[in-house]
C-alpha cells in the first residue's frame, strides 16, 4: 500500500506573467521504491507552451535548487516516436483527443489549475523511475509474430506485382499508424492490450503479403500478450477513445475474428 | 592521412556489380561465430541488424529509447525516393543520381549516389513484401508524388507518416530475428566508446540507462548508424534524445569527421513561440506541391500585419510577393531546401517577416482550394456553384491530402489554416556531413562502418526531400550486408573476442573518469543552458548564413562555453541509475566540440555550395558561388587529441559522367 506524503516545492513563481499552476507528480525512486505524490507550485506559465516544456521549466527550477528532476519518458515531441507516456488528470495523455502528452499545450489547461501527472498504470508496465515505465512487453509481442516472414534480401516481387484494392491499403494504414505508446493499456480498466494487438494483426489480415502466415501470427501474437500479464478486451471503448492515433476498436473485433479462424484450423 | 575510398574501377553502371561479383564471401557455418555490433535502430540500424542477422551473423543491436521504434527515422513525413518510373514521366536510375548529385551541389561521390539510385527500387519491392502500406491509387496500385529539386514524380509516401511506416517495416523484420534469437537488443542503453585493438573496432563501451552500469560488449565488427546531429543548435527537428556521442566518440578514437559544416536547414517549420521552445515542428515538404510562400511586397504591411493590425487574407494579390515564384520561375515553390530557406531568410532579414519576431513567412493554400475546388466543380457537374462551395470543396480535397498536417499545425500554433495562411520559418533538420567512409562503409577504424545519417556520403552540400529514407535503407538492406563480408572473412579465425583486453579496461576506465568529473565539479547550472547557448551561437554564427569574421567570433566563444560547462555544469541524481541529465550531459559535451569543429570546417571552404553560404561568396544576385578549382573535394577532419586543432584531409571528388555545373532553378 503506497503512503502519500506531500512535499511543497515551489518554482519560478512569479505571479505577473502567465498562469500559475500547482502540479501533484508521481515521484518513485526507482521500480522497487514505494511511490509517492509530490506537490509543486510552478509560475509564469505560458499558454504557448507544450505540456513537456512546461515540466522542462518545472525541472530547471528543481535542478537549480539542488533537487532531482522529474524522470519522464519523452523523444520526438511532435506526436510520433510515442515515448511520452503521462497519465494527466486521470486520463492518457491529458484531456484532449487525438493527441500525444508532447502535442497537448498549456492553452488547455487555465491559471490557477491544479495539474495531477501521473505514470501509465497497469502491470503490464512497470515504474521504472517517476513518469518513466517499462513497456517492453509491446516489443515482445511483436518480436513473437508481427511481421512479415520475408528476408531482407531486396529479391522479392515488384512492389505493383499484386496490386492492393486502395480500400483495404486505406485500412490496413490506418491501423499501422498505432504509434505503441500505451495509452490504450493504461486507459482500459483491465489493462489490456488488444487495440494495439489488434492493430498490428490487422495490418497484415488486411494486405495480400501477410496472409500466409495470418494463423500462425494471431496465435502467437495472442500468446505473448497472454502471458505478458494483460488483460482481456470487455467492449468498453475507452481505448479508442484515448488512442492518441483513434485507431479503431474494429481492429480488436478483426483479431478476434482472425484468432477464432485460426483456432477452427486447428 | 592518406584517405582510400575503394572505388571499383570500371563504368558507373557497372561498378556496384563488379563490387559484389568480387567481394569476398563468409560461409554461413562462420558466419554463427562472428558477433556485429549495430548501434542505432533507425531506419539504417535496423536494416542492417535484420540483415546481418538473416544472414547468419551474431547481432547485437543498441537504441537509447525504449524501444527500437522510436527511433527518430519515425518523424519523416513526406516519402522516400525511388527510381521505379511507374509514372512514366522519364525517370530513370540515372536521372535520380543527376538529381541527387546536382541538388548537393556537386560535393558528392559520384560512385556511391549511383549505387544508391541504382538499389532505390528493391528498397519499395522489399517494403512492400514486408506490408508496408503504401498509398495506393484506386487501381490498387502504388501512387507517387514530387518533391524538391526535381522534374518528376518518384516518391513513394505513407500519407504523412512514410518513415513511421518504413521504420516499422525495418522494426518487425528485425524483431523476427530477435524472436529468433539471432539479435540480442540492448534497449535502453547508450553506446559510450569504441574500443580499437591494434587498429581494428573489436567492440564498445555502453552505459545501461537504467542501472547506470557501465558494459563492454565485443564484437568483430561496429556498424553505427546513429543518425545526424543536427540537435547541435538545440533548437531542431530532430528528437531531443538524437545525438552525436556514438559518432563523435568513433572520432576521438580516429575515424575521420567529413563536411561537418554540410547541415540542412529545411524551409518550412513551425517558427519558434517563444524561450520555452524545446523543438521545433517541420511540415513536411509536400506542403509546397500545393502551397504558394510569399510575404508581403511593401514594408507597411509587413509591420502592420507585425502589430496585428492588418490580416494576410485581408492583403490584396498585388499586394504580395511571392518571391520564390518571382526568383526561380522554372521550379517555383519546389526548388531544393538549401535554395528556399535561404530566400526566406533574405526576406525576413530584409524586414519582411509576418509574426511578432519578424521571423516568419506565408505558406498560402489559397489558391490550390480554388484551383481544386473548380476541379470538383467540373467533376460532380456543379456548373453554377457559388465561390464558397467552390473554396469549401477544394479544401476538402486538401483535407485529404495534407489534413493531419493541417491538424498538427493547428494543435501547434492555434490557429486555423484553413482560414489563415500558415506561418512558416526555417529549421534545422538534416546533416549532410558525418563520419567519412569508403565505398564500402568503413570509417577510417578498421572494421568500423558508418551507415544512414550519420555518414557523409550520398548528399554533398544539400539533401533532396525523400532522399534521407532511401539511403538508410540503402545502406542497411543493401549495402553493409555485402561490403561488410569483405572485410570479415579475415576474422573467421579470430574467434571469441575477450572482453578482458588492457583496450576494453581503458575505454572502461576513460568512460568513469568522465561520469566522475561531471558529477563532481560542485557545478549550479542545469545542462540545457549550456546547450541553448551553444546552439544559439552555432545558429546566428554557422547557420544559413557564415561569414569569416563570424566564425572566428563563434570559434571563441564555443571555447567559452566548454570551460564554462565543464566548470559549472550540475548534474543531479545518482550514477548507477535511471539518469536523464547526466545522459544529456555526456551528449552536450560532444556537441561542444563538434561545434567547434562545424565552425572551423566553414571557416576553411571559402566557397558557398548547397547548405553552406559564405556571404563573401555569392553572386550579384545572391546565389551561391562555388569555387570548384579549389574546393572540390571532401574535408575530412582529424582529431589529434586537442578540440581545437584538428588536422584537414582531403578526399578529391572527380566527376567522370557528369558535367560540373552552376546549379540553377531559375
Amino acid at each position: 500500500m503506497t503512503t502519500l506524503k506531500y512535499n511543497h516545492v515551489v518554482i519560478n513563481n512569479n505571479m505577473e506573467n502567465g498562469m500559475n499552476l500547482t502540479l501533484k507528480v508521481w515521484r518513485q525512486a526507482n521500480a522497487e521504491a514505494q511511490g509517492q505524490m509530490t506537490e509543486y507550485k510552478l509560475g509564469n506559465v505560458s499558454p504557448d507552451m507544450s505540456f513537456l516544456e512546461m515540466m522542462d521549466v518545472l525541472n530547471d527550477g528543481l535542478i537549480r535548487k539542488g533537487e532531482d528532476p522529474v524522470t519522464f519518458d519523452h523523444d520526438c515531441r511532435e506526436g510520433i516516436c510515442g515515448m511520452c507516456s503521462m497519465f494527466i488528470n486521470g486520463e492518457a495523455h491529458g484531456p484532449n483527443r487525438g493527441v500525444t502528452t508532447c502535442q497537448l499545450h498549456m492553452r488547455s489547461f487555465k491559471d490557477g489549475d491544479t495539474i495531477y501527472i501521473e505514470p501509465w498504470r497497469s502491470a503490464g508496465f512497470p515504474v521504472i523511475k517517476d513518469l518513466m515505465v517499462d513497456r517492453s512487453a509491446f516489443d515482445r509481442i511483436q518480436q513473437a509474430g508481427g511481421f512479415v516472414s520475408v528476408n531482407t534480401s531486396g529479391r522479392t516481387l515488384d512492389a505493383n506485382a499484386i496490386p492492393v484494392p486502395k480500400a483495404d491499403a486505406d485500412k490496413a494504414f490506418d491501423a499501422a499508424t498505432c504509434i505503441g505508446c500505451g495509452a490504450c493499456v493504461a486507459t482500459c480498466p483491465n489493462g489490456s492490450a488488444m487495440l494495439f494487438v489488434g492493430a498490428k494483426v490487422s495490418q497484415f489480415a488486411l494486405l495480400p503479403q501477410g496472409h500466409p502466415e495470418r494463423h500462425d501470427r494471431v496465435e502467437n501474437m495472442v500468446k505473448q500478450m497472454d502471458a505478458e500479464g494483460f488483460g482481456n478486451c470487455s467492449n468498453i471503448g475507452a481505448c479508442e477513445v484515448k488512442c492518441p492515433k483513434s485507431i479503431s476498436i474494429e481492429n480488436i473485433a478483426r483479431m478476434n475474428r482472425e484468432y477464432m479462424a485460426a483456432n477452427l484450423k486447428g | 592521412m592518406e584517405l582510400i575510398n575503394k572505388i571499383p574501377d570500371g563504368p558507373l553502371d557497372q561498378k556496384w556489380t563488379k563490387y559484389k561479383n568480387t567481394a569476398r564471401l563468409v560461409n554461413p557455418a562462420n558466419k554463427r561465430n562472428i558477433d556485429v555490433i549495430v548501434v542505432g535502430t533507425g531506419l539504417a540500424g535496423a536494416s542492417a541488424a535484420a540483415s546481418l542477422a538473416e544472414m547468419g551473423y551474431k547481432v547485437k543491436a543498441l537504441c537509447f529509447q525504449d524501444s527500437p521504434r522510436r527511433a527518430h527515422s519515425i518523424a519523416a513525413q513526406g516519402g522516400i525516393n525511388a527510381a521505379k518510373n511507374y509514372m512514366n514521366d522519364g525517370d530513370s536510375t540515372y536521372r535520380l543520381f543527376y538529381d541527387t548529385i546536382k541538388g548537393g551541389d556537386y560535393r558528392s561521390r559520384e560512385a556511391n549516389v549511383y549505387r544508391l539510385a541504382e538499389v532505390s527500387a528493391n528498397i519499395i519491392d522489399q517494403c512492400v513484401a514486408q506490408g508496408v502500406p503504401f498509398a495506393r491509387d484506386y487501381g490498387g496500385l502504388l501512387d507517387n508524388r514530387s518533391f524538391g529539386g526535381t522534374q518528376v514524380s518518384r516518391t513513394f509516401y505513407a500519407k504523412g507518416q512514410t518513415g513511421q511506416q518504413l521504420l516499422l517495416g525495418a522494426y518487425s523484420a528485425m524483431s523476427r530475428q530477435i524472436g529468433k534469437g539471432n539479435i540480442t537488443l540492448l534497449n535502453r542503453h547508450e553506446m559510450l566508446d569504441v574500443v580499437v585493438i591494434d587498429g581494428k573496432a573489436r567492440g564498445i563501451i555502453a552505459r545501461n540507462l537504467v542501472t547506470g552500469a557501465i558494459e563492454r560488449h565485443s564484437a568483430h565488427a561496429v556498424a553505427l548508424c546513429t543518425g545526424g546531429y543536427g540537435n547541435v543548435f538545440f533548437l531542431s527537428t530532430n528528437a531531443m534524445g538524437s545525438n552525436v556521442t556514438a559518432a563523435w566518440r568513433a572520432h576521438k578514437r580516429g575515424a575521420l569527421m567529413a563536411n561537418p559544416c554540410f547541415t540542412q536547414i529545411h524551409p518550412t517549420c513551425i517558427p519558434v513561440s517563444g524561450d520555452h521552445q524545446s523543438k521545433l515542428t517541420l511540415m513536411s515538404e509536400s506542403l509546397r506541391n500545393d502551397g504558394r510562400i510569399w510575404v508581403p511586397k511593401f514594408k507597411e504591411d509587413a509591420e502592420a500585419i507585425r502589430a496585428k493590425k492588418l490580416k494576410p487574407t485581408d492583403l490584396a494579390e498585388d499586394r504580395r510577393d511571392y518571391y520564390l515564384e518571382r526568383r526561380y520561375p522554372a521550379f517555383g515553390n519546389l526548388v531544393p531546401r538549401d535554395v528556399a530557406s535561404r530566400a526566406a531568410k533574405e526576406r525576413c532579414d530584409a524586414g519582411f517577416g509576418v509574426n511578432a519576431t519578424g521571423e516568419a513567412v506565408y505558406l498560402d493554400f489559397a489558391s490550390s482550394f480554388e484551383r481544386y475546388g473548380k476541379q470538383q466543380a467540373t467533376v460532380k457537374g456543379l456548373h453554377n456553384a457559388t465561390h464558397d462551395e467552390i473554396i469549401a470543396m477544394g479544401k476538402k480535397v486538401v483535407e485529404q491530402k495534407y489534413g493531419n498536417l493541417f491538424q498538427m499545425y493547428e494543435q501547434i500554433v492555434a490557429e486555423n489554416p484553413y482560414e489563415t495562411p500558415m506561418m512558416i520559418y526555417p529549421a534545422v533538420h538534416y546533416t549532410m556531413g558525418g563520419l567519412w567512409v569508403d565505398y564500402e562503409l568503413m570509417t577510417t577504424i578498421k572494421g568500423c562502418y558508418a551507415c544512414g545519417e550519420a555518414n557523409f556520403s550520398d548528399h554533398g552540400a544539400n539533401r533532396l526531400g525523400a532522399s534521407a529514407l532511401m539511403q538508410g535503407l540503402a545502406d542497411g538492406y543493401f549495402v553493409l550486408p555485402y561490403t561488410i563480408g569483405n572485410y570479415l572473412a579475415d576474422e573467421i579465425s579470430t574467434g571469441k573476442i575477450s572482453t578482458d583486453a588492457p583496450e576494453f579496461v581503458a575505454a572502461e576506465d576513460n568512460v568513469r573518469k568522465q561520469i566522475e568529473s561531471l558529477f563532481n565539479n560542485n557545478g549550479t547550472v542545469p545542462v540545457d543552458h549550456f546547450h541553448r547557448k551553444l546552439g544559439k551561437i552555432i545558429w546566428d554564427y554557422c547557420g544559413m548564413a557564415r561569414s569569416e569574421e563570424g566564425l572566428k567570433f563563434a570559434i571563441s566563444e564555443i571555447q567559452k562555453i566548454r570551460e564554462d560547462f565543464f566548470k559549472n555544469a550540475r548534474i543531479p541524481g545518482v550514477q548507477n541509475g535511471m539518469n536523464p541529465e547526466l545522459e544529456k550531459a555526456m551528449r552536450v559535451a560532444d556537441f561542444i566540440d563538434l561545434g567547434e569543429l562545424m565552425c572551423k570546417d566553414a571557416l576553411e571552404r571559402n566557397e558557398s555550395c548547397g547548405g553552406h553560404f559564405r556571404e563573401e561568396y555569392q553572386t550579384e544576385e545572391g546565389e551561391a558561388l562555388r569555387v570548384d578549382d579549389v574546393y572540390n573535394y571532401v574535408a575530412a577532419w582529424e582529431f589529434t587529441g586537442n578540440p581545437s586543432a584538428p588536422i584537414l584531409n582531403k578526399e578529391p571528388l572527380v566527376y567522370d559522367n557528369i558535367k560540373v555545373q552552376s546549379r540553377s532553378y531559375k
